[in-house]
């Protein structure tokens, strides 16, 4: 039993007792939706089915659909694809490097954040296997044991080194989810009422019983899990910065990129947390559970991490500069001054700008304001790697090859579509699963629940009195 | 009772003789003795497991006939014809000649099929160059616009009823006393002549007219005027060290482009120990390819050409002793004093041309040259060309003629009036009997009694004399792919001659006359054969004596065009299209303009200054009205235009002539006037009006026109590199830990111990001479036709995604640079802000080719995640289609950008319907090169196929390759070689040399990719700014 001082804002508001918690978590399941979810639900559905027709589209035509030349390789699908594995990152350093350095805060958004990780990294990985272009051969970057000759693939490239990171990325996330989720299933599976439930959590929760035996391997489990999932945090984005900073692409080259692509990973992940949630306590009825204390928690993560990115802004410039490289010099002012000038100006004010805002304790504890401000950094976030991607591409050494880039409707459709994918298995999740993970978040309830800290409180002043 | 379970009640009862048996592998006998020594047939003991093989096999087979893919057929050859072996190819010596450009030339066939034309380095005249219009020409044999065989009265007929029919009709109106007239552009075959003579001789009525869409005129007249012959005489480019011209853009367009850009570069390349180059000053209205290349260019108002000119005659009649003309006075006199003086000092190497169609300035232009002493040594009088006969006042008579009802039948060869001058259509229409050879149903032919489609040149005999004393062959490279004939056998056949195959024709009219001019060959079979494997037969022509001008030089300068005032039109024909008799070829539509870089359009060129004036901005469009005519078309922003003009380009805008050409920019011939019995290709006072139309898209392949300080095409001046000859390209050292180090000195893996990749065969290596390339888009074509290139259309080229392999980028100077930016008080920022600006009065120009630059360190290799492109052990980077996934890491890695992505499939896709969506355009395919499927990289290859097939033909006699035996299709098909391919590691090889040079240098050697491509400085011959002060 732990214990915590009474000082510390109680991570539980009002009365909560291990059945009510119970109740509160499982009744989005076992009750019916309300209309938010079904209207939120129709226009998720639409976009992914959306999804599915744009991207069919694609591979059916060809890439031409999209608005790529021959200067200009990537852009709008390796950003989407960046900014969807930065996403990812919250979830991991939530459930991960938050349980190792046991902030207890996180218990009741880790589920949530980890749910949001596994779906971001589905819609980054369809960026990867669209923006192909023979998709259909998607599987030939596996170092696969083949028929095709000595064959194997190029362990040179930080595009292979990608496909190990995602892939890693993916499977660890799901089974430190999964692992997690089990006995939460099993709850459902035990309160279940109609044989369907009663079957499919019955395979869902893996034979849990609750035995001590249960109790002490999950534990380790999530222990050994956890310490895997670490280094990920990140590994992940380092090998997706990589994609750039191995290049010879004036900035692209940088070695600044690893530090910095995770510190921007992070801040985004935070931030479409703060997206999520803000609308998913409001619309579950999970205010007592993920407090104004965690969205103050998660926005001074948000505040630190969109500084160090301001700072690396502002260093890339410096080193430009102090390189002396014309080539280098050149990327940079036409990033702030050339054709693509709003785009920068955008993640500037997004990115640099909006987050220094936190410093308010006002700001950071206002539900509206975090919202706005979580938003702001997803689009900057978003601009962020379309910056660096075209801005960096469309001018580089030879000047007779330089041209712009223009997205086409299909590549916006493609975007719009996998906000519609992500948000349908959001929604989907948020329908069918335990959307906190009840019984970890019940080991505090002795120690961190307002109830039991009231209490303390009182008896600490009986005591004195 | 323990249980027992048996499987068998053998195993039940266990007895010893199954117990035995049971040890076996296989438990029964397998007769694999008996199969093995052909038994098992005649003891017929099919054992069960015998049965199961026999039914599996028969299952199996009957499973795989059923889902069979459908079969194409490919019919081998029952006799294999001798000259033929699959996979190999075989070349013809042929002529090219389509009424304005001549070019000697190897047609490369495979299975028969002509794939591909090379430069024949026989010839003296083109000396195996080539152009973009030769090129390209291959695939106007699988044009599918072309008529499938003779028309009569637009509906199909066969050559028997049309031949019949026109006999009758030529014979009524010889027998009526009316004229009987063949139309046609400038023929240069003396044997064609010779049938035109016989046609004569049949219908004495018949006369000959030669119309060409755009004339010669003025030089023929003008010479005849000056000295009584009405010839061109032969221009020596070679010989001359100060070139002066007035608007003549003769690297491209000129007169006898492919020859004197030839002649032209070999004064201006500065390799082997050569230390002098020419000088050329272009005063020009427009800026041409050939001004783009000129030391000095001077801007002039097209009106003022002709003033241009008699003020150099007065400044160098002043030097000679010569009398004055009346010259009036234009803003560019001062410059053309110091010009006069400069052709002066170079007396007797010196040579002044215009490309007016003036006679009377061709009379001053020849006043010039004969002053400077220039016929005898620059231009040679003895030596006339003879593929010009433009008769602009022919023309007019004939169109007299036509509406006085004086001409019976008209029989149309090779001209389009329909298309390029509607007068002459229109007085056509008047005539009784009208009868084209046209290969398709085209703005002429269309409205003809008769088309009676001549057969392609691929397809047909033919001779030229380019110049006199030059004769040129051309032999059939494949039989008439459709029901066509050949122009001459047609009016043979008319004339009732008793022979109308033109093959024996040809061969008599040899015998007879060609056979006779040497006497090297007894035989004449030997000398036949002889011409015809060599594609050319040149015989000794006097050096040129000096001739006298009996010009009247008085009247010429009071007869010139004046200045006048007010907005001008230039028209100008493009490298690509010319005249427009190619217009249905998407190769060369496709071809960016040299200047502009704009594909598939012709457009309204103007001074960025002058639109801004006016309020255009790229892609206004305006209406302009010149005489009678007025057209709509797009306004494109042009540096180095003459303010207050407009240049448009002929050739475009046709409307019958297939779909790749159909409507593809607006014709403008309507704007040709005709002026003192010559044509005109400028008009003066016109009137430009802004149409409310949408912004129209221009599709080009170059959006950014300068080098923004970057040395990207490195340059100097010939003052300068006399004195130091890496001038313009100071080896670039990098700040490192150990001191200045050069690039390659810094290497991550190679050691002192570990050299790298050892080079032990062959080593692959290209040199471009950047003063040798004049950026005339011939290898651009070339690499087309031998890589299969897909043709991507306009819309394509306007999303930059074209997918030519070899690029030729144009730079224009700015005003800006690093060094005067400082001067200039311009920050960072408004620094690289105005060096994006090219100078927009008059801009120097450079060129560069580019293409896969085959890096030893290639940043595409590393990067791509399958292994798709790879390096070779010859220096070579290659790239595995098959392989390759489409991720485009290579090419966003690329610094050079010359990486090309299929976006769409190009090929059979309804799309793209040029020549590789049908089965015929189909048949120009190289088939030694895949055609790219969608989704997949591709790039230069440096013509791999070619390396391949040169190396087995050595290895196949035994020995190394020859230096210069394998030629890349881009330095093949140069006109001023400006691209030498060869082997680094033969130590004796040109390739070896020219990198020697300290004029080589890398692109964006700091990058440290170690290219396998190589480019010398560019030099130019300045006027130094003194001398102009």
């Amino acid at each position: 039993m732990q214990k915590e001082s009474n000082l510390r804002p109680p991570l539980i508001l009002g009365d909560k007792t291990w059945h009510s918690i119970t109740e509160d978590v499982c009744r989005p399941i076992e009750g019916k939706a309300n209309k938010w979810w079904w209207l939120a639900f129709s226009f998720s559905l639409a976009a992914f089915i959306w999804w599915l027709i744009v991207v069919s589209y694609t591979v059916g035509t060809g890439l031409g659909v999209w608005g790529l030349n021959k200067t200009v390789g990537w852009a709008w699908d390796i950003t989407n694809f960046v900014w969807w594995v930065g996403i990812g990152h919250a979830g991991t350093l939530i459930s991960a490097i938050l349980l190792l350095f046991r902030q207890k805060w996180r218990l009741s958004i880790n589920r949530s954040a980890e749910a949001m990780t596994i779906f971001a990294v589905i819609c980054a990985a369809s960026f990867i296997v669209a923006h192909m272009g023979r998709p259909w051969v998607a599987y030939w970057p596996l170092p696969l044991a083949n028929q095709f000759g000595s064959l194997w693939v190029n362990f040179n490239s930080p595009l292979v080194w990608d496909v190990f990171a995602i892939s890693t990325y993916f499977s660890v996330s799901l089974v430190f989810w999964y692992t997690g989720l089990i006995p939460d299933f099993a709850v459902v599976r035990d309160r279940a009422k109609t044989k369907a439930r009663k079957f499919w959590y019955t395979i869902l929760s893996f034979g849990w019983t609750g035995t001590a035996k249960n109790w002490q391997r999950f534990e380790e489990v999530s222990l050994v899990l956890a310490g895997i999932s670490t280094p990920l945090v990140l590994s992940v984005h380092s090998v997706v910065s990589m994609d750039f900073a191995t290049s010879v692409v004036p900035g692209w080259h940088t070695t600044i990129f690893p530090p910095y692509f995770v510190a921007g990973a992070i801040f985004s992940g935070f931030a479409m947390v703060q997206t999520l949630l803000i609308i998913t306590r409001k619309v579950l009825g999970l205010e007592e559970y993920i407090t104004v204390y965690h969205i103050d928690m998660m926005n001074r993560v948000i505040l630190i991490t969109g500084s160090i990115v301001g700072v690396a802004y502002i260093t890339e410039f410096f080193i430009a500069w102090y390189s002396g490289v014309e080539y280098e010099q050149y990327a940079f002012i036409n990033r702030a001054t050339g054709p693509y000038w709003w785009a920068y100006w955008s993640m500037m004010t997004c990115n640099v700008i909006t987050p220094q805002l936190f410093w308010s304790k006002r700001l950071r504890e206002s539900i509206f304001a975090t919202f706005i401000i979580s938003i702001f950094v997803n689009v900057g976030m978003w601009f962020e790697r379309f910056v660096i991607i075209v801005t960096s591409l469309h001018r580089d050494y030879i000047p007779s090859s330089w041209t712009m880039y223009h997205p086409t409707w299909v590549e916006i459709g493609i975007f719009i579509g996998s906000l519609g994918l992500f948000f349908t298995c959001f929604l989907l999740f948020t329908r069918f699963f335990p959307v906190i993970a009840m019984s970890e978040l019940k080991t505090i309830i002795k120690s961190s629940g307002e109830k039991s800290k009231k209490a303390q409180v009182l008896k600490s002043k009986e005591v004195h009195s | 009772m323990e249980k027992q379970y048996w499987k068998g009640v053998e195993e039940l009862q266990n007895d010893a003789e199954f117990v035995r048996l049971k040890n076996n592998e296989f438990f029964e006998h397998l007769p694999v003795d008996e199969v093995m020594s052909n038994k098992a047939s005649s003891t017929d003991n099919t054992s069960r497991r015998d049965f199961l093989k026999f039914m599996g096999f028969s299952v199996a087979a009957a499973s795989l006939a059923a889902c069979q893919a459908p079969v194409k057929k490919a019919i081998p050859y029952v006799i294999k014809p001798e000259e033929l072996t699959l996979g190999v190819p075989n070349y013809y010596a042929s002529t090219y000649f389509d009424g304005s450009d001549y070019c000697s030339v190897l047609v490369k066939t495979r299975e028969g099929r002509p794939i591909k034309i090379e430069g024949n380095e026989l010839s003296s005249f083109s000396k195996g160059g080539t152009s973009a219009r030769v090129q390209a020409s291959v695939l106007g044999l699988y044009d599918s616009a072309r008529l499938k065989g003779p028309l009569a009265n637009k509906k199909v007929s066969t050559w028997a009823s049309v031949d019949g029919e026109i006999k009758k009709k030529l014979a009524e109106v010889s027998a009526s006393g009316k004229k009987i007239v063949i139309l046609s552009s400038s023929v240069s075959s003396p044997s064609t002549k010779k049938v035109m003579t016989d046609f004569t001789a049949k219908y004495p009525t018949t006369k000959q007219v030669v119309y060409d869409a755009v004339s010669s005129y003025g030089l023929l007249k003008g010479n005849e005027l000056s000295f009584g012959k009405f010839s061109i005489p032969g221009y020596r480019f070679d010989k001359a060290d100060v070139i002066v011209s007035f608007g003549a853009d003769f690297l491209v367009n000129w007169l006898s482009p492919i020859e004197i850009s030839r002649q032209y570069a070999a004064t201006r390349k500065l390799r082997g120990g050569k230390k002098n180059m020419s000088r050329h000053i272009q005063f020009e209205t427009m800026l041409s390819l050939t001004g783009s290349n000129a030391d000095n260019r001077y801007k002039i108002r097209a009106s003022e050409q002709s003033a241009a000119v008699a003020a150099l005659y007065n400044k160098i009649a002043s030097l000679s002793g010569g009398v004055a003309v009346n010259a009036p006075s234009i803003p560019a006199d001062k410059t053309i004093d110091s010009v006069a003086q400069e052709l002066w000092n170079a007396k007797g190497k010196a040579l002044v041309v215009s490309g007016s169609n003036d006679p009377n300035e061709q009379v001053l232009v020849n006043a010039i040259n004969s002053m400077l002493g220039s016929y005898g040594n620059t231009i040679n009088a003895d030596q006339p060309y003879l593929i010009r006969a433009s008769n602009d006042e022919a023309v007019a008579s004939l169109i007299t003629e036509l509406n006085n009802g004086e001409v019976g039948a008209v029989i149309i060869y090779n001209a389009n009036p329909g298309y390029s001058m509607p007068a002459l259509q229109a007085a056509i229409n008047k005539a009784g009997v009208k009868i084209s050879f046209a290969d398709r149903e085209d703005e002429t032919s269309a409205v003809c009694d008769y088309i009676c489609p001549d057969s392609h040149y691929l397809e047909s005999w033919s001779d030229a004399e380019p110049i006199k004393g030059v004769f040129s062959l051309g032999q059939p490279t494949i039989e008439n792919l459709f029901d066509t004939r050949q122009a001459q056998s047609s009016l043979l056949t008319w004339a009732e001659a008793a022979n109308t195959d033109f093959h024996t024709y040809i061969e008599e009219y040899w015998k007879a006359n060609m056979f006779s001019q040497q006497s090297g060959m007894s035989s004449f079979e030997a000398f036949w054969n002889k011409s015809l494997q060599d594609g050319i037969f040149e015989i000794n022509v006097n050096a040129g004596a000096v001739v006298a001008f009996t010009g009247n030089i008085q009247d010429a300068a009071a007869k010139t065009q004046q200045p006048k005032p007010g907005v001008e039109l230039v028209l100008y024909t493009k490298t690509g299209l010319g005249d427009g008799n190619q217009a249905n070829n998407p190769w060369l539509q496709e071809l960016p303009d040299p200047v502009s870089k704009v594909c598939w359009d012709n457009y309204f060129a103007v001074l960025p200054a002058y639109a801004k004036k006016m309020g255009y901005v790229q892609g206004t469009v305006i209406e302009v009205k010149a005489g009678d005519f007025k057209i709509k078309g797009p306004v494109l922003l042009q540096p180095g235009m003459t303010d207050e003009t407009l240049a448009i380009a002929l050739g475009y805008g046709r409307t019958k002539v297939g779909k790749a050409g159909n409507n593809v920019g607006v014709n403008v011939y309507p704007f040709v006037s005709v002026e003192n019995g010559a044509m005109k290709y400028y008009a003066t006072g016109v009137s430009v009006t802004k149409t409310p139309d949408d912004l129209y898209e221009l599709a080009t392949t170059q959006t950014h026109h300068t080098m923004m300080g970057r040395e990207i095409v490195k340059e100097t001046t010939l003052a300068e590199w006399l004195v130091k000859p890496n001038s313009g390209n100071a080896q670039l050292t990098i700040a490192s830990p150990y001191g200045k180090k050069k690039p390659g000195e810094l290497d991550l893996w190679a050691t002192e111990k570990n050299p790298g990749h050892p080079k032990t065969n062959h080593f692959w290596n290209m040199s471009i001479d950047l003063n040798a390339c004049i950026g005339c888009g011939a290898c651009v074509v070339a690499c087309t036709a031998e890589n299969n290139v897909p043709v991507v259309g306009k819309d394509e080229i306007g999303r930059s995604r074209e997918m030519h392999w070899i690029r030729i980028d144009r730079y224009y100077s700015s005003d800006t640079t690093k060094e005067n930016a400082e001067a200039k008080k311009l920050g960072k920022l408004s620094m690289y802000a105005e060096m994006e600006k090219p100078a927009a009065d008059n801009p120097e120009v450079v060129f560069q080719p580019v293409m896969c630059q085959h890096c030893n360190h290639a940043p595409c290799e590393t990067v791509c995640p399958v292994v798709a492109t790879t390096h070779s052990m010859e220096g070579l980077n290659m790239m595995a289609y098959n392989r390759c996934v489409g991720t485009r890491y290579c090419a966003n890695n690329c610094p050079y950008k010359v990486r090309r992505f299929n976006w769409f499939r190009y090929n059979e896709n309804e799309q793209f319907p040029y020549n590789q969506y049908d089965n015929l355009g189909k048949m120009v395919l190289n088939p030694d090169v895949v055609v790219r499927s969608r989704g997949v990289m591709e790039k230069c290859t440096m013509c791999i196929q070619r390396i391949q097939y040169g190396k087995l033909d050595a290895k196949k006699a035994g020995r190394r390759p020859i230096d210069g035996e394998i030629k890349t299709a881009c330095a093949q098909s140069c006109p001023t070689n400006a691209i030498i391919f060869g082997d680094s590691l033969d130590k004796e090889s040109e390739i070896v040399k020219a990198n020697a040079d300290p004029r080589s240098y890398s692109l964006l050697e700091e990058l440290d990719t170690q290219p396998s491509v190589y480019y010398h400085t560019k030099v130019r011959n300045k006027v130094s700014e003194k001398k102009e002060a």
